[in-house]
Parts: structure tokens; sequence; C-alpha cells
């Protein structure tokens, strides 16, 4: 399925600078605001970033990648154990573990993707799935990190990034706003260099992408690994917030996959726009459903089944041609034949 | 005679390509008409868009005076179409037998039945049991064929059935074309050898970069003029 | 000793459960290489509908079998014929992410409908009898898993083998664009074939139910222990699968005896050591 939205008028090129200062406001906007917000608002506001970013991630594996992986989980819950192990059994502050809980995770994918890409397709979104479980298992039987009931960060510990509670939680959120927006600068720049077309070529044609000479696996392994390490940096960024971590939820496939999946398919898979309106409609319709309860999956469930028989590419791709206007731009246009009309 | 299929101003696309262009074509029943051209000129295209392998705009194609084009596949093979494809396309984890058999899926009466289809290669018989893949590629092809047959086609469609075979082979195959036609049905044989084409068939058409640029009475086309049209040297009507 | 060969032989009968589990997954891979992901979910979906058929309507439960197989064998054929049929193709990812959001849905309205609590079926004077075999005393029901598993995959390989409409679907996972021109409807063909695997699917719920404890999240596991007895056996291959399944059930009953902690991780653990060292499977017979 073709994933790209074609543009519908002719912006000149000079738009892109402007799009680049609405941009920059939102992030400055999005900076300040620690300063003025409630502590309430603030966390939410942690949580939907948090989220932003590991959809942009699936995003890039599967509506580029053509990797639908169920086993993101597996990298957030190492991510964030990862941290829990530096900073409880080695004393490692745990602001300086979270990037080496990243490469940790990132290290650990690749005998993982070296497994999982024996197989292919759904057996392969399976695999994901068992090998997440495994960890899960795995960790649970670890008595010095709590086993199968967790552990909490020590308060010394926790005071060592500062005394003040409303100075971590502002810590806390402007590295998940600087790790956000670097997640969706990178795909963006990976998706308009000729690396990204050569993913996007993957995700319309394997085969085809091979005998143009795209190195498939080697692209796939990268994209996998590099998510993975990203994804467990996010991990142990939310469990430094959340301050306490069990096998269950770290490793949770409903909090880290599904949901995650929902708000990337529901939105629009294969743009960058439309994980971010998926992420957002998520958090709209929780406020107003939060007390629907199973339902409310339900419903998440019953969309995400309607988008794949009507609109694959999501809300974004029932948005686009009406607006006309693209925020982050992937697209080429296709070169003018010489002699046709047009 | 009766015209059985009747094709007018075909175009074939896949996705933006265009592979065919206005093509025009007839076949009377029971008459074997010849459909040769380079590689890549549009033939086995043109099987597929008969057949429904390719979709096509409805329209275009007649069997019986009744569209086809546009049709799935297994609605047009109940129709009475078959083929044998390019590169035999047998069922390879299916024995010969099994292959066969499933030929008469689409449940036409007509005179082919396992018994006649292998009395007409024994070898078929013989190899009932094996895996198709198993076979050499003149077996292969007699499966593909008797595959073919098992559906009582009124049309029956040999793509390119020489290719990769050894010329005794090939004349064994094509022997059994004179008991598909007393059976009554007509015969569309794409060849690249040009000779062989003129050999067997009624009729001649053409094809060269997806378009007929020769079409005629076999016996009454010179080979020279068969040439120039197969390589673009010339566009003429016999 | 006689401990270790008990947990062996438990194993090897929980191992025909799981080639029941993994049979609809199997059949409906090599036919259309499709996977529904909700699979596990609509076993547990059978196993609630068989509660429900024993506690209303008083029914043993090997009666509900009767009802509820053909029952999910019609759904499963509507199923496909209407909605699967529309996402099938060389694009994998709908059909993923389409029968993903259908497990999530299915899980939610069973718990909408059952709550979160664990159930078991009560199946009387089944669930403690059994035969006494030298030493080790074999459960009437796990004998009747193991050899439900028997029947059903050599009814399968009869079918597939003895009838056209088999033969239809063997050469459709051979070469699918061809079986049009023998004159075959292929998404008639497509929906008989996730009609079967509803049915196996049904009868392995309800088997399931009266073996072990079940509640609307036991489906994910479930399928995933499908999907190892599938890969571990071989794709393509219906008595892979039975291997597949036992190997499975023996390594997690070999787990339990160690610790009942490791039962799940065990049969994870073998299964990954097998991807590794022998990504086809024991006995594969079909490309993936």
């Amino acid at each position: 399925m073709t994933m790209t939205v074609a543009m519908p008028g002719r912006l000149p090129r000079s738009v892109m600078p402007v799009r680049l200062a609405i941009l920059a406001a939102v992030v400055l906007a999005m900076a300040s605001v620690p300063l003025w917000a409630s502590g309430g608002s603030q966390r939410l506001l942690v949580e939907f970033m948090t989220y932003v970013a590991l959809a942009q991630l699936w995003n890039l594996m599967a509506g580029y990648a053509g990797l639908i992986s169920i086993g993101q989980q597996a990298f957030v819950g190492l991510g964030g154990y990862t941290l829990f192990s530096l900073a409880i059994l080695a004393g490692v502050p745990p602001l300086l573990a979270l990037p080496v809980a990243g490469l940790v995770a990132a290290i650990v994918a690749w005998p993982t993707a070296l497994v999982a890409f024996r197989l292919s397709g759904p057996y392969f979104a399976i695999g994901t799935w068992v090998i997440a479980e495994v960890y899960r298992l795995g960790f649970a039987q670890v008595g010095a990190l709590g086993g199968g009931s967790g552990i909490s960060l020590p308060v010394g510990l926790v005071k060592t990034i500062s005394a003040d509670r409303g100075t971590r939680d502002s810590i806390i959120y402007w590295i998940t706003l600087a790790t956000c927006v670097a997640v969706i600068g990178c795909i963006w720049a990976l998706m308009r260099s000729r690396l990204g077309l050569g993913l996007a070529a993957i995700r319309d044609d394997e085969v085809a992408a091979e005998s143009a000479g795209v190195v498939t696996r080697r692209l796939k392994l990268q994209v996998y690994v590099i998510c993975a390490g990203v994804t467990g940096f996010l991990g142990a960024l939310i469990f430094l917030q959340k301050l306490r971590i069990s096998p269950e939820v770290a490793f949770s496939v409903n909090d880290w996959t599904v949901l995650v999946i929902f708000m990337v398919v529901i939105g629009g898979i294969g743009s960058i726009e439309g994980p971010l309106i998926g992420c957002l409609l998520f958090f709209v319709l929780r406020e107003q459903f939060s007390d629907w309860g199973s339902w409310y999956m339900v419903g998440l469930g019953a969309l995400s089944v309607a988008t794949m028989l009507f609109a694959r590419g999501g809300l974004w791709s029932l948005i686009a041609p009406r607006i006309g206007f693209r925020l982050f731009p992937v697209t080429r246009a296709a070169p003018r034949r010489a002699s046709s009309e047009g | 005679m009766t015209i059985l299929l009747s094709v007018r101003n075909l175009d074939a696309f896949y996705g933006d390509f265009q592979a065919l262009f206005g093509v025009d074509l007839n076949v009377e029943a029971g008459e074997v008409v010849a459909l040769v051209g380079a590689n890549g000129a549009g033939k086995s295209t043109f099987l597929a868009s008969v057949t429904g392998l390719l979709p096509t705009r409805p329209g275009s194609i007649l069997l019986r005076g009744a569209n086809i084009a546009g049709e799935p596949a297994f609605r047009i093979a109940r129709a009475g179409v078959a083929m044998s494809p390019e590169g035999r396309r047998l069922f390879a984890s299916l024995s010969v037998e099994e292959n066969l058999r499933l030929g008469a899926t689409g449940g036409r009466k007509g005179p082919w039945s396992l018994e006649k289809v292998q009395a007409q290669f024994p070898i078929l018989k013989e190899k009932r049991r094996q895996g198709a893949s198993e076979l050499s590629g003149g077996q292969q092809q007699a499966v593909a064929i008797g595959r073919a047959l098992m559906a009582n086609p009124d049309l029956l469609l040999l793509d390119e059935v020489s290719l990769g075979l050894a010329p005794v082979v090939v004349r064994d195959i094509y022997e059994s074309l004179p008991a598909i036609r007393a059976a009554g049905t007509a015969v569309i044989v794409v060849e690249q050898d040009i000779g062989r084409a003129t050999e067997i068939s009624d009729r001649l058409y053409c094809l060269q970069e997806g378009r007929v640029n020769l079409t005629g009475p076999s016996r009454q086309l010179t080979r020279d003029q068969i040439g120039a049209a197969y390589f673009g040297r010339a566009r003429s009507a016999a | 000793m006689t401990d270790l060969l008990n947990a062996i032989l438990q194993g090897v009968l929980l191992g025909g459960l799981y080639a029941l589990f993994a049979a609809g997954l199997s059949l409906m891979f090599g036919v259309m290489r499709f996977v529904n992901l909700a699979h596990g979910d609509f076993i547990v979906a059978a196993a609630f509908g068989a509660l429900l058929l024993v506690d209303m309507l008083g029914l043993p439960p090997l009666l509900a079998v009767v009802i509820l197989v053909p029952a999910f064998a019609a759904f499963g054929y509507l199923g496909q014929r209407l909605v699967l049929n529309r996402v099938m193709g060389r694009d994998i990812m709908p059909g993923i992410l389409l029968t993903f959001g259908f497990s999530v849905m299915l899980q939610n309205l069973m718990l909408e409908g059952f709550s979160a609590n664990s159930r078991r079926l009560n199946a009387g004077w089944l669930d403690t009898a059994s035969l006494p075999l030298g030493p080790f005393q074999i459960g009437f029901v796990p004998l009747l898993m193991f050899t439900t598993a028997l029947l059903v995959l050599g009814g399968l390989g009869l079918f597939m083998s003895q009838t056209n409409t088999g033969r239809l679907m063997r050469a459709t996972s051979d070469d699918a664009q061809i079986v049009g021109l023998m004159g075959a409807d292929r998404r008639h063909l497509f929906a008989i074939a996730t009609a079967i695997a509803s049915g196996v699917v049904a009868l392995a719920g309800v088997l399931m139910a009266i073996k072990t404890n079940f509640d609307p999240s036991s489906g994910p596991i479930r399928l995933l222990f499908a999907f190892e007895a599938v890969i571990m056996g071989g794709l393509g291959s219906l008595w892979g699968t039975l291997a597949g399944g036992i190997i499975l059930g023996v390594a997690q009953g070999l787990g339990a005896a160690i610790d009942p902690g490791y039962q799940i991780l065990a049969g994870h653990v073998v299964f990954l050591i097998i991807l590794v060292l022998r990504p086809q499977g024991l006995f594969p017979r079909q490309r993936p």
C-alpha cells in the first residue's frame, strides 16, 4: 500500500522557513511549560511526549522498514531495569544511567534481531512478543531486583538528581521533550535522505528494493537496533519518573505496544503527522471515556479494524488532502517527463 | 464458422506501464491460431488478460459473444478457457495425478477424462504418483497441457510450451494437437519459433511491442513477412 | 526418576492440546499465508461459550462441542468471506493490524461480559478419572486431548490428500495464482480453510476449558503456544505441528518439575533454541 500522500497544491519553496519557524515556536512553548504549568499537567505532557516518541519509533519500523514488532515492550522494560540495576546495584547516578540504559538496549537488540529475523511477516511479529515474554519472565526471577513484585528506587538516589521534587519533574520533562524533538527531527531528516528513500522502497516492495541495490537486511537490522536503543532510553526515563519498576509493568504489552500500535494505526501509519495525530486523539479520548473501562479498548480496537478496512493511511490520510499543507513533508515530486503534457 | 473468442482494442497495463495497445484478435471454434513475437512483445500479457490473471477493462474480450474481460479468473476458466502457463506452473507439492485432477475442478463435461488424457500422454499414467517437481521438463509440459485439457475447455491456450525443451520432445508435444483439435477445442499457441508456429496453425498473429502488426493465414505468410513483423522492420497486414 | 518420566508423559499428552491450538493456525498460514492474531482469543471465546452452554443449559461439556464447532466454523467462513478476504494480499500489514485490533476487541468484550475472574469448566467425573499405566496415572482428560489431536490431525491429513477441496488448498500454498485457472474460487477456498480452522479452535477451546483455568486475557499466551508449536514442528507439516506441540508440552513439563515458575519460560527458551539452531523447524514442508 502506498503511504505517501500527494501534495495537492504547488507550494513555493519559501514555505519551509515558515514551517520551521512554526515548529520552533511550538518547541519553545513546550519548553516553557515547567515554568508555569501545574505538576499534574506537566506529568500528563511527559506521558504524551513519551508516547509520541514511542509511536514515531514504531512507525519508523513498521511504516517504513516493514518490521511489525509486537515486542517493543522488551526494550522499554530492559531500559527501565538497566537504569534500576545501575542505580541500585552499582550506585551510578540516575541521569548518567539513562543513556547507558539506551546503549544496553541497543546492544541487546542486536542478537535479539538475529534470532527474530529468522522469522518473517506475521511470525516475526509474534516472535518479538515471545522474546519480550522471555525478558519479563527472566527478570521476574532476579531476586536482587525484586523478583516478581518489583523494586523501588531508593529515596537517597532519587534525591541525587535534585532535592526538590519540582526540579526533578522539570528535569525529566525537559529530557523527555528533548528526546521527543530529537526523535521526530531525526526521523524527518532520515526520511528526506537517500537512506529514507531506501527504507520507503523496502516498505513498498522489498524484493524490488533489493534488486535496486538497497541492502535490505542490513538496513532493517540498523533500524531495529537504533529503535530499540531509543526505546530503551525512553523506558529508563519512564521508570525514573515512576520511581518503581516491576516485570509486569515494565514488559506490559498493553501499555507499551497495544496503545502505541493503535495510536500509529488510527492516526496514520507511514507518515510523521499520523502518529502525532493518533497520540493527540488517544489522550483526548482518554479524558472523555475514562469511565468506560473495557468498552474504551473495544472502541480503539474497532477503530483499528475500521482503519485497515476503509482508510489504511489512517486519519492523516483523510485530513491531509483537505488541508493541502504538510507539517513534515517527506514526499518528492516525480520527475517531469519532457514530452508529457504535465 | 462461429467466432469463439473476439478481442477488440485490448489495452493491458502493469501499474502505469502499458504492455498492450489496441490488440484485435479472433479465434474461431476449432481452429489453431499462432501468436508469435519476440520476448517482451506482450504474448504472455495477452494470455494473462484473456484468462483473467491480469485485470482488464470490460468489453474488450468476448467469449461466445459474452464479455469475460475484467471477470475473475475462476469464472473465465469455468466458461471454457484453459491454459498451460509459461513455465508450466505445476503444483510442486502435488503428484502428477493430483495436478491433473485439479484441472477438472471447474466441472465442465467433455471428451477429456483422466483416462483419455493419460492415453494421449502415456507418461502421465506411468508417473502418476510421482511429485510433479520430480519430472523432466518435457514430462512436466505434458502434465501442464494435460491439466488444462482436464478442464474440457472450448479454448486452450498454450504458452511457450517449447521453451527449454529438446526439439524431439517439442515435436512429441505438438503431435497431440490434432487430437486436441479433433475433440473440438480451439487453440491459441504462443511460440517464439516461427517455423513451428506456421506449421501447426491455421492463422497467425504477430505481436511487436504490444501491437499486432501482422495477421493472416499461416500458409500464405512468407518467412520474410513474418520475420519483418517479428522484429518490427515493417508494418503490414496480409 | 518416575517423577521425571511422569513429567515427560504429562507433557506429551499436553502436547496434544497444543497441537490442537496450533492446527488451525498452521492451516490458515499454509493456505493463505495469513496469521490471525486473535487466534488465541477465539480459543478462549470458545471456552467461555462452553461455560455458558454448560452453566445455562446444563449440557454435558462434550455436547457443547457439537454446538460450538459448527457455530465457530460458520462464523469463521463468514468472517473470512466478508472481512478478512479484504485484507488478503501481498501486503501482510493490514491483516496483522486488523486481527490485532480484533484481538484487543475480543479480550475486552469478554472482560465486560464475564469479568476478569479465572474460570474452569466442571466436567464432573471426567476431571478426576484416570487410567493406571504401570507406575503412572494417565488422566482421562489429557488422554482425551491427545486422542482428539490425533483424530483431528489425521482427519485434516485425509481431507488434504483425498478431497478435491483439500488438494486445492495444498495447491494454493504452492501457487495461489494458478489455482484460479483451475476454476476454483479463491474467496470460497479461503473461507473454507478459515471455517475448518475455526472449528478446530472451538474444539481446542472446549478441551482447554476442561483442562485449565482461563480468563478473558488468556488468549494471547495461547497464540504464543500455538505459534511455538507450529514453528518448532516446521511450516506446512501437520504431523510436524504435533511434534512441535509435544516438544512444547514436554519442555514446559520439565521446566515445571524444576520449579513451577519456570514452566512457560522453559517452553519459550526451548523454542528460541530451536529457532536459532534449526529455524525451518523439525519437519518443514514449505517455504515460509
